[in-house]
């Protein structure tokens, strides 16, 4: 990929970013902050990408101390957002709204 | 032919699947920002990383598994033992912990990379490397290392390993100032040696970005912190971002990017939901608050305390009872033992409901999951607009555990270091019932005013044992 394709990507995910988060309510910043934290995670193909072509002692190692943490923080990341989400939808009925049992 | 043609996913297969994954987390953030959709959403960005996952292990020629497996093993058994055991109260700093080692990874990779660079370049197989790869290496490593240290600092401050108060020391900002600039410089240097980058300076530039990130998180105090958190995965995101660009990778750009740019967003209205500009939070550090904040620790100031049996007189003969739920609640785990409290109230007719600063505790919306647990209703939760006019016409106010949220200070004292922060106004109900341990200050390290004033009552106690307290009271009356 040329570094212009590359840059066309970026600057459309930048703008895709800014539009998601528009007006979140208060009680939702934690757990929203928690799982793009989880999302910036992906690093850790990186780490596999290191690894899985790694020809020199040191490189496996950092790599591999690069997964670890990769996997930390997506596996982490999602199951206590997921914790702190569970919490919510737990709140009784009387607002009728679809609430937590809708989906599937 | 770049040096890093290996690293390029090589079948288009392998990108096809990186569109769905990156799909899945634009779809998963979006459905993050309502409360009927939040916990799909979740999921959904899971899946969506486990599909990126898969992909990058199809990857023509990715060998090595048994590393692989080993890393991947380590990490998803800490992840997922380390949530687990965490409790409610304790999620602000595992989310730091997570921003860190995600911080962590980026710099690890881009040091990888730098060495795979010089070692094709003493075998010949290139010349130098390539400035669009060697850019976003740069980048990664210098805000991977920062996001690492300062989330580390910043668990430390919310573990309590390290006093919460600003850590200030003079000519800070000027020792900032030099190591940013030491930094770059670094960097220059090994651009411009792009034929024979000096490893030693990369791994110099490693340790002064993290001596940075340790400066810049250190004197920022502890009621700031969510902020902060929530700008260092946004850094985090961007370093990631830089990553994929390092390593041709799509998928990294798009998530790191979509972190970074929805996580600046959060950011400031985080810091909006706290009066605070980002600016602020990061360089003015709460001022030289210790001393600032309403007298010195040393005098002794006038003020009432009661027991737990005036307390339940005093909830149970009162038209109306607003509770004020901080930090102190989540400690002592006190929800269920307060929603005990408000039932005995609503039996004898008197109305209850919960008033939520948008940053009780010590993240926004952390009051709001503490006490959904304990099944109090969720329309008696108002929020600090809502309950503020009321206030007057309430009959009893009773802060437990919270404290900076209730600081009259931050209306009446324009010298206080909270100055301007919105506080929910209990001292303009008629009475104020305090529970609380002592008159100790509260994260943002100043004095309470409303402890000291006539209408307030503190029950020294644990928030838990005062509240079962005040439940089997009320109910003897």
């Amino acid at each position: 990929m040329d570094l212009m394709t590359e840059l066309t990507i970026f600057v459309l995910a930048a703008f895709v970013g800014f539009e998601v988060i528009s007006k979140v309510p208060t009680t939702l910043h934690t757990p929203l902050m928690s799982q793009t934290n989880a999302i910036h995670g992906i690093v850790m193909l990186g780490g596999l990408i290191v690894v899985g072509y790694a020809n020199d002692p040191l490189e496996y190692t950092i790599g591999t101390i690069a997964i670890a943490f990769g996997a930390i923080n997506i596996v982490g990341g999602f199951m206590v957002t997921d914790r702190m989400l569970g919490m919510f939808s737990k709140k009784p009925k009387p607002k009728a709204e679809a609430d937590g049992k809708g989906g599937k | 032919m770049s040096l890093l043609a290996v690293l390029e996913p090589g079948g288009s297969g392998a990108t096809a699947l990186y569109i769905v994954a990156f799909s899945l987390f634009i779809i998963g953030v979006r459905r993050g920002t309502h409360p009927t959709t939040a916990k799909q959403g979740n999921l959904v960005a899971a899946f969506g990383m486990a599909v990126a996952v898969v992909a990058t292990l199809l990857l023509d020629g990715i060998g090595n598994w048994g590393l692989i497996a080993l890393g991947l093993g380590v990490g998803t058994a800490v992840g997922v033992i380390a949530s687990v055991r965490v409790q409610m109260t304790e999620m602000p700093q595992m989310v730091a912990l997570y921003n860190g080692v995600g911080g962590g990874a980026v710099a690890l990779i881009a040091w990888a990379e730098i060495r795979h660079g010089i070692a094709e370049i003493d075998h010949g197989t290139i010349a130098s490397i390539p400035l669009d790869t060697l850019i976003p290496v740069l980048f990664a490593a210098v805000v991977g290392s920062v996001s690492f240290w300062g989330s580390n600092i910043a668990f430390a401050k919310l573990q309590d390993l390290i006093p919460t108060r600003p850590l200030a020391m003079p000519g800070q900002q000027v020792v900032n100032v030099i190591l940013l600039i030491g930094i770059v410089a670094a960097c220059i240097n090994i651009a411009i040696n792009n034929d024979d980058p000096n490893q030693a300076i990369f791994i110099a530039i490693l340790i002064a970005a993290g001596l940075l990130g340790n400066l810049v998180v250190l004197p920022i105090g502890g009621a700031d912190m969510p902020v902060v958190i929530s700008l260092l995965n946004a850094f985090t995101g961007l370093s990631a971002a830089a990553a994929g660009f390092a390593l041709d990778n799509v998928a990294l750009i798009v998530a790191g990017t979509l972190v970074g740019s929805s996580g600046t967003i959060l950011t400031m209205e985080m810091a909006t939901a706290m009066n605070r500009s980002v600016g602020n939070v990061l360089f003015a550090g709460f001022g030289g608050a210790p001393a600032g904040g309403g007298g010195g620790s040393g005098e002794e100031r006038p003020h009432t305390s009661i027991g737990a049996q005036d307390a339940a007189i005093k909830l149970a003969y009162a038209d109306s009872v607003v509770v004020v739920p901080g930090y102190g609640l989540a400690v002592a785990q006190a929800q269920h033992a307060i929603k005990e409290v408000a039932d005995e109230l609503e039996k004898r007719g008197v109305p209850v409901s919960y008033a939520i600063h948008p940053v009780a505790g010590r993240m926004p919306g952390h009051m709001n999951v503490l006490l959904a647990e304990a099944d109090v209703p969720y329309e008696q939760l108002k929020e600090m607009e809502e309950i503020n006019p009321e206030m007057p016409r309430t009959g009893v106010a009773v802060v437990v555990g919270a404290n900076d949220v209730t600081n009259p200070a931050a209306k009446n004292d324009p010298d206080s270091p909270i100055a301007g922060m919105p506080i929910i106004e209990v001292s303009e109900a008629q009475q104020v019932i305090v529970i609380k341990r002592s008159l100790s200050p509260g994260f943002a390290g100043i004095d309470n005013d409303l402890f000291y004033e006539p209408n307030t009552s503190m029950l020294f106690a644990d928030a838990k044992q005062a509240a079962a307290d005040i439940a089997a009271e009320i109910q003897q009356l």
